[in-house]
Parts: C-alpha cells; sequence; structure tokens
C-alpha cells in the first residue's frame, strides 16, 4: 500500500529524470543524425559538464559568496558548463573524429577513437580531480524543506527547476533546429550531405556546431543530474551516457523528439522499476531497453529510417 | 615486405625465441610476465578473429573471457564439488564458449558497425553483472564478488602444473595451435568471405557469401579462443573473480588487436606483448595506465590506423586513387 | 563565361574525364551530350569542385576555380540542378527553396522574397504546395522544386545534370520551355542529358562526350540534322 501512495511521487521524478537523459540524449542523436556515428565520449562530455558545474558552485562557496539563490546561480553553473562541454565536443570533432571521417575508410575508425577520448577523458578527469567523489552543496540553493504540492503530489521544488531547464532546453533545440538558417543546415547535412555542399553549406562547420549544441545540451545535463544526485565521480558519464544512448535509440536516433521520447519513457520505466522491483538492477533494465530495441526495433519508436549501409 | 620465405623466416625465429625465452629469464617473475603474454596473446588473436578479419567491433570479448573462466571454475573446483581433468573440461568449454558466442552473435547480425558495438558491449556489461551478482538465495552460482578460489590446476599424464615455467608451455602450445588456426582460416574460403564483409558487406552478400553464417562462424570461433583463455585462467590463477572481467578488460584485448594492425597475426602477437609488458615495466605508473590507453587508441586510428607493423593487406593501396577518393570526401565536406 | 580546358579527373582509380575542354559563353544554353558512363556527370562534379582534377583548368569569369571547395565554388554563382533532383524530402518546399538561397546570406530579406516570388510565378504549382513536405511532391514537381531551389541563389551559370529523366514526355517539354525562358530572363545554361533531341531543341551549342572526351561540337542545328552522328554517339535510331 505504501507503493501505491509514493507512486504518483515516482512518476514524477521519473518524469523529471526522463527530460535529463532526454536532454543527454539530443546530444547523441543530433551528432548520429548528421555523422552517422556514435560519439561514445558524449557520456563523458556529460561528465565533464558536472564537474564545470560544480566548480563553479564550490568557488562560489569557497569565496564566500552570500546571497546564493538558484536564480541567478544556476543559470551561471549552466552557462559555463554548457560552453566547456560544448567547447570540448567540438575539439573532440575537430581533432579525434575529423581526421578519421574523412578518411572515410573504415566505419571502426571513429568509433574506437571515441572510446579512446573517454578513457581518456574519464582518467583525465581522475587524475587531476581524484578517484573520490565530489559533493554538489545542492541544499545551499534548494533547501531539502523547500517542496511544493502539485495537486495529490509533493514535490521538491528542486526537481521541478530540473524538469524546467531541460524541456527549455530541448524546446530551445527545437527552435534552432526547426526555425533558423543553422538548423536548417544542419536538417539538409543529415538528409544529404553532398546536396547541402551543392547548396553551399559549409558541411564542416556545421558538423562541428553540430557537436558543439549536442555536447551543450548534455553539459547541461550533467549540472542538472549533479544537483540532484550531489555525488559526481569521474565514473558517471559512462552509465549515464549509455542510459541517455538507450534513450535515443528508443526514440529513434537521429530523431530529435524522438530522443525527447525516449529519455521520458526510459526514465519512467526506470523509476517504476526501481519502486517495484529491485533497485540493483536499475542499470541492467536500460541495457536490456537497449538490447531489445535494438534487436526488435532498430528503427525506434518515432524513427523514420533504418540506421543501416544505405547511407553514407 | 618480403614474400612468404621472409615472413616464415620470422614466425621461425619469433617461435624458437618463445621456446627458449623462459629458460633465459632471470626471474620467475620474468616467466610468470611471459606467460601472462602467452595467454593475451591467444585472447588477442581470439578477438583478432572478430574484428580483424570479420570486422566487427566486438566491445565485450571480454564476456566470453568471463564465461570460459568460470565454466572451468564450475567444473574443476570444490565450489560444485565437480573435479573434472582438464584435458576434459577445455573441450567441453570450448564448444561452450562457442555456442555462448553464437548466441550473443545472433541479435546483432542485422546491426550495423557501431550499434554492434555498443550491443556487445551491453553484453559483457550484463555478463559482469551477473557474475557480480548470482550468488543470492537459493542458488550460488557464481560466488558474487569474492568469486570462486581453490581451482583445480592442470593435470594431465601425471603432471600436476605448479611452476609458471610449466604453464608458460603449456599456454604457449595452445598458442601456437591458435595461431596456426588463424593462419589457416585467414587464408581459406571463410577468411576471403570475412575480408568479403568487412570491405563491404552489402558487396559481399551480392557476391553470394551466407554473411549469417560466416558472421556466427568468426563469433563462436573468437568466443572458443576466449574460452581457453579464460580456462587457462582460472586453471593458473587457480581463483576467478568478477573484477577480472571489467569493461576495460575489453579494451585491453581491443587495443592490442589494434595496435598490431587488425588481422595482422604477427602484430597481433607484437601487441600482446608490449601491452602486457609495458604495464610491467611502467609499475610505478600503473595510474596512468588507461590514460595512455586511451590516448594510444585515438592516436593510432589518426596515424596509424594499420597497426604497428604497416600491414599490406592482400589488396595493396594505390596511394594516387585513395587521394582522389579522399579529396572528394573532402569537397564534398 | 566557363572554361575546361584539358580538363582529366579520376573517380577512384577509374579515369572519368579523359581531357576535356569545353566553353559557354554569357547568355547561352549549352548542352553536354553523351550516353551512360561518359563522363557527363563527372564534368558537372568537376565544375563544382566535388571532385578535383588531375589534370587542366576549370575556370570560371576569368578565374581559375578548380582548386576550390564546392562551397565557394557556389558563391562565385553557379548552382547545379543535380540528376535526380535531389531535394530535401523532410523539409518543406519553402525550406528547399529557402536552402537554394544560402549563399545569398547577406542579402535583405526583401530580396530573398522577391526570389521566392519569381519561383513561384514560374512554377506556380509550388505556391501551392509551400507548406509540403518535399518527399511528398510528384516527380514532375520535384524536378520544377530543384530547379527553384537553384534559382535562388541568382545563380549567374546555371548547371542542370539530365532535367529530363524519369519524366513523362509531356512534363521534359515543359521543363524545357521553363529553362528556355530562365535563359531568357538572363541566366546562363549548360545542361547535361542523355536525350539529345530535346537538348539540342533549346540549346545553340553543343558537345558530345565519349569515353570521357569531346567527339563532336557544334552548332544545335547542325547536330539536330546529323542523323550519323546522334546515332553513331548517342545511340538513337
Amino acid at each position: 500500500m505504501e507503493v501505491l501512495q509514493i507512486l504518483p511521487q515516482q512518476l514524477v521524478f521519473g518524469l523529471a529524470l526522463g527530460t535529463v537523459y532526454g536532454l543527454i540524449a539530443l546530444g547523441y542523436t543530433m551528432v548520429y543524425g548528421v555523422l552517422f556515428m556514435i560519439n561514445f565520449a558524449h557520456g563523458d562530455v556529460f561528465m565533464i559538464g558536472s564537474y564545470l558545474g560544480w566548480g563553479v558552485l564550490a568557488a562560489l562557496i569557497n569565496v564566500h559568496v552570500v546571497g546564493l539563490h538558484p536564480i541567478w546561480v544556476v543559470p551561471l553553473m549552466l552557462g559555463i558548463a554548457m560552453v566547456g562541454a560544448g567547447l570540448l565536443g567540438a575539439g573532440l570533432e575537430r581533432f579525434a573524429y575529423r581526421p578519421l571521417y574523412l578518411r572515410g575508410a573504415t566505419r571502426l575508425g571513429p568509433l574506437i577513437s571515441a572510446v579512446g577520448a573517454s578513457l581518456f577523458l574519464q582518467n583525465a578527469v581522475m587524475l587531476t580531480q581524484g578517484a573520490r567523489m565530489k559533493v554538489y552543496m545542492t541544499n545551499l540553493l534548494f533547501p531539502r524543506t523547500w517542496r511544493i504540492q502539485v495537486g495529490r503530489v509533493n514535490v521538491s521544488v528542486l526537481v521541478l527547476v530540473m524538469m524546467g531547464v531541460a524541456l527549455l532546453m530541448m524546446w530551445g533545440l527545437h527552435l534552432v533546429v526547426q526555425r533558423t538558417t543553422l538548423g536548417r543546415s544542419i536538417r539538409a547535412v543529415a538528409e544529404d550531405r553532398e546536396m547541402a555542399a551543392i547548396v553551399g553549406v559549409n558541411v564542416r562547420r556545421v558538423i562541428a556546431t553540430t557537436f558543439f549544441l549536442g555536447s551543450a545540451l548534455g553539459g547541461a545535463g550533467g549540472v542538472l543530474v549533479g544537483l540532484y544526485y550531489t555525488q559526481i565521480d569521474f565514473f558517471m558519464g559512462y552509465s549515464a551516457g549509455l542510459k541517455a544512448f538507450t534513450a535515443a535509440v528508443l526514440g529513434g536516433i537521429g530523431n530529435i523528439r524522438g530522443a525527447m521520447l525516449g529519455g521520458l519513457v526510459l526514465g519512467i520505466v526506470e523509476s517504476l522499476a526501481v519502486t517495484f522491483v529491485n533497485p540493483a538492477f536499475k542499470d541492467v533494465i536500460a541495457f536490456a531497453i537497449l538490447i531489445l530495441t535494438l534487436v526488435f526495433r532498430p528503427t525506434g519508436l518515432l524513427g523514420e529510417s533504418l540506421p543501416d549501409w544505405e547511407k553514407v | 615486405m618480403g614474400g612468404p620465405g621472409w615472413r616464415l623466416a620470422v614466425v621461425l625465429g619469433v617461435a624458437a625465441a618463445a621456446l627458449v625465452a623462459p629458460l633465459l629469464a632471470p626471474s620467475d617473475y620474468v616467466v610468470g610476465v611471459l606467460t601472462r603474454i602467452c595467454l593475451y596473446a591467444t585472447l588477442a588473436l581470439g578477438l583478432n578473429i572478430v574484428v580483424g578479419f570479420a570486422g566487427l567491433l566486438d566491445l565485450g570479448y571480454v564476456a566470453f573471457f568471463g564465461i570460459g573462466s568460470y565454466l572451468y571454475a564450475f567444473l574443476a573446483s570444490p565450489h560444485f564439488g565437480i573435479h573434472l581433468p582438464f584435458l576434459l573440461a577445455v573441450p567441453i568449454i570450448i564448444v561452450a564458449t562457442a555456442v555462448s558466442g553464437i548466441l550473443i552473435g545472433a541479435p546483432t547480425l542485422r546491426l550495423r558497425g557501431d550499434y554492434l558495438a555498443i550491443v556487445t558491449l551491453g553484453f559483457g556489461e550484463i555478463t559482469y553483472l551477473l557474475l557480480i551478482n548470482l550468488d543470492r538465495a537459493p542458488l550460488n552460482i557464481t560466488g558474487g564478488p569474492n568469486g570462486i578460489i581453490a581451482i583445480d590446476a592442470p593435470a594431465f599424464a601425471g603432471l600436476v602444473l605448479t611452476r609458471n615455467i610449466e604453464y608458460y608451455y603449456l599456454f604457449l602450445a595452445a598458442l601456437l595451435l591458435v595461431l596456426g588456426a588463424s593462419a589457416r582460416l585467414r587464408d581459406s574460403r571463410i577468411g576471403w568471405a570475412w575480408q568479403a564483409i568487412r570491405e563491404d558487406e552489402l558487396a559481399a552478400r551480392a557476391m553470394g557469401i551466407n554473411t549469417t553464417v560466416a558472421k556466427l562462424q568468426a563469433f563462436a570461433i573468437g568466443a572458443a579462443c576466449a574460452g581457453i583463455g579464460g580456462s587457462f585462467l582460472a586453471s593458473w590463477q587457480r581463483s576467478v573473480f568478477p573484477d577480472n572481467f571489467l569493461f576495460t578488460e575489453s579494451v585491453n584485448i581491443l587495443a592490442m588487436v589494434i595496435l598490431g594492425g587488425m588481422g595482422n597475426l604477427l602484430g597481433v602477437l607484437l601487441g600482446a606483448a608490449l601491452l602486457v609488458a609495458f604495464p610491467e615495466i611502467f609499475r610505478d605508473f600503473q595510474v596512468y595506465r588507461m590514460l595512455v590507453f586511451g590516448l594510444l587508441l585515438m592516436v593510432l586510428m589518426i596515424f596509424r590506423p594499420h597497426g604497428l607493423l604497416t600491414v599490406q593487406s592482400r589488396r595493396e593501396e594505390e596511394p594516387a586513387p585513395g587521394r582522389a577518393a579522399e579529396e572528394e570526401a573532402e569537397a564534398s565536406l | 563565361m566557363l572554361r575546361l580546358s584539358d580538363v582529366v579527373t579520376y573517380y577512384g582509380s577509374l579515369r572519368a574525364l579523359n581531357g576535356v575542354t569545353l566553353e559557354v559563353r554569357q547568355g547561352e544554353i549549352v548542352c553536354l551530350l553523351g550516353g551512360n558512363a561518359s563522363g557527363k556527370s563527372t564534368t558537372m562534379k568537376t565544375i563544382l569542385g566535388m571532385v578535383r582534377p588531375r589534370a587542366g583548368r576549370v575556370e570560371f569569369e576569368g578565374q581559375r576555380i578548380d582548386h576550390l571547395p564546392t562551397e565557394a565554388v557556389v558563391r562565385r554563382g553557379i548552382s547545379l540542378v543535380p540528376e535526380a533532383r535531389r531535394i530535401f524530402g523532410r523539409m518543406t518546399v519553402w525550406e528547399n527553396l529557402l536552402m537554394g538561397s544560402l549563399v545569398r546570406r547577406g542579402a535583405p530579406a526583401p530580396e530573398v522574397a522577391q526570389d521566392l516570388e519569381r519561383v513561384y510565378l514560374l512554377f506556380p504549382r509550388l505556391r501551392e504546395r509551400a507548406q509540403q513536405r518535399g518527399g511528398t511532391l510528384s516527380g514532375g514537381e520535384q524536378q520544377m522544386l530543384a530547379i527553384g531551389r537553384a534559382l535562388m541563389a541568382r545563380p549567374r551559370l546555371l548547371l542542370m545534370d539530365e532535367p529530363s529523366m524519369g519524366l513523362a514526355p509531356a512534363l521534359v517539354d515543359q521543363v524545357f520551355d521553363i529553362i528556355q525562358t530562365i535563359n531568357r530572363q538572363g541566366t546562363t545554361i549548360l545542361v547535361v542529358e542523355q536525350n539529345a533531341a530535346v537538348a539540342l531543341g533549346i540549346a545553340s551549342r553543343g558537345y558530345v562526350l565519349q569515353n570521357g572526351r569531346i567527339v563532336v561540337h557544334d552548332t544545335a542545328e547542325t547536330l539536330l540534322r546529323a542523323d550519323h552522328i546522334r546515332r553513331a554517339y548517342l545511340g538513337e535510331n
């Protein structure tokens, strides 16, 4: 009976978690859309975004800044994390991937390089920041008692903020992709790279920008996750990355709306599973969903085209 | 590089050196390192079949390694009270891991490179999670985080292996067998099918190659090699733990294959030797190991995608047309 | 306006263009004819910078362009209507046209609106379908969209790769009428075609390409009347 009582709560949390998964998933899906490549290191970009956010907060606290209020602190954390993560992602593209996908020869090249980049980033952070986890002093911004009543559910403001920020960013990305010239260029490159070049798109620059945007969103996700779970470590990118990737695939990789939907579904399923089944198998659920999706419905829920060899 | 005569000379030279090496080794510790090299070389050759020959990027190869190891632990330890002799257990394990290779490979058949990698990675992780968690009531299967210990040493022909040097020769024998088998496979019809699939799967199918069977064969044989390696690890270490089979181990073995040049047998051996020896030499810098690994993978792919020993595959690539294609790709970018 | 001199281009290890020399003067319609695998598409790609020639020169308005990336060539005022149209099926008609005006990024909005109007006047059907996704258009409409998209860049030279392909004869006539109209409005055009008759019908001059070489070059009238040439090189009866 207790379970039913916390169900609405868990659903709300699952929803919020799902929007964050979706946010991170966007990074995978955007890059895949333009390059047909899985940026294995995206999870670690997310992790670095999380560390950047932590750094900002820790610095503010250390310098004894008064009047810490989420309304300006959170945007600051997000801003710095997003720019940092975005630049990192663009840097990866430029130095670790571009030499490889330009060569076009083997598919394995960029993927192996990405695995290498992932290892490198994880260990670089571990060596410079220490293997022990860092703590987000979230309660200084969002006291644990700061909750509000929404209908029958009592939610913490933090969760609402998490969801709100993620939704806002997703909406922002949607606007960019649908309404701006850049967005159209990205869509053109994703659909037919050669034709995009023929109409004059600077394909290299568009790809770099796509990486920047996707990585920035991942970085934002890192801050949000850090705020909620309060504990971050250099290894968090691995599982978060795999989950976000699952969300992207579930929704239909390459499809932006799919990433958002996939994130929501995964968040809710995970939340319910943790409530009703064994919390220890939380991570296995994402894997299971991933494998099931890839085997039975590789196009994903909203996918339009099979990600197979017909594409460049 | 010279023709087959040159190659044969190198192979015989390496084989001779390998036979004599432990006798010249300065300490038992070094013999131990040599033994580990043989073990990992076997594993790397197995992965080489999957990645190097068939072009299937398996990021979860460690799963087969783990399955082979734990199976040996089940069959030759007090854990279940079964004590099969070594020469009986190993063939069973070879078959069992080959079957697991087919089971894990089957869902991936329709998947393209990147997805294949992620799914195999997933299977690798699931295997690890199973190994570490299947120790709850009512049945303690895997021993959980504590693993299984007191595994029997290999015993045959009245001899029970106890010293490193004895293990060395056992592993070396297996390695040479696997090496020979790899070479035969590479030049056989299956090998050509694998190469065709690696280059262009669609074209391979159009040529009439049954890609499904070929891919499953690659998985099965690769897994079998890992099964051999796994039984060897279990019988040498006399224990198995889930932490022996982490994702980083898959990357480790993959790095050996890449370093050596995917598909190049001698190169893979070299890769294994280097990647086992270096961490031992730089013991003090152990903590930087994965960092260097990651950097190594990136750098290798960019500057030396064909491995340290620049391999000429069966088709020589002319620089001119290659550049034209590259320029074309560049121009359209 | 456009001049190719002894252009040799490889496609992988295949020699696709074997010393091609041709010229297009301002205001003309010139057609490049030939059968399959004669090198027609490679010529287009070479002009646009999608492949780099191994030898020879490509000059546009007096300046060499053969070393430039596609983006730069397009900016200089050359647009391509590619073989098989290749419109962006997932974007709407309007978005496709906007993509065409990408190279005129600095242009003020009213000018772009003007260009859009011009295209809609040429192709009223596109105005009706402006908000529809490109993939839902018929073959003929897609061809019009592809041409319209190329026109949005206000090209000084328009390249067209097999505009008649896959279209019913009535539509082919329509399309070629439009091509003439575009030319009369001031755009120089180079058409690559397998359908020699209809192409020669609107062109002033024609080149025949075979195995990567220009084998015949004459006025359109002469080519139209020379049956033996048509039969020998163009496989017509």
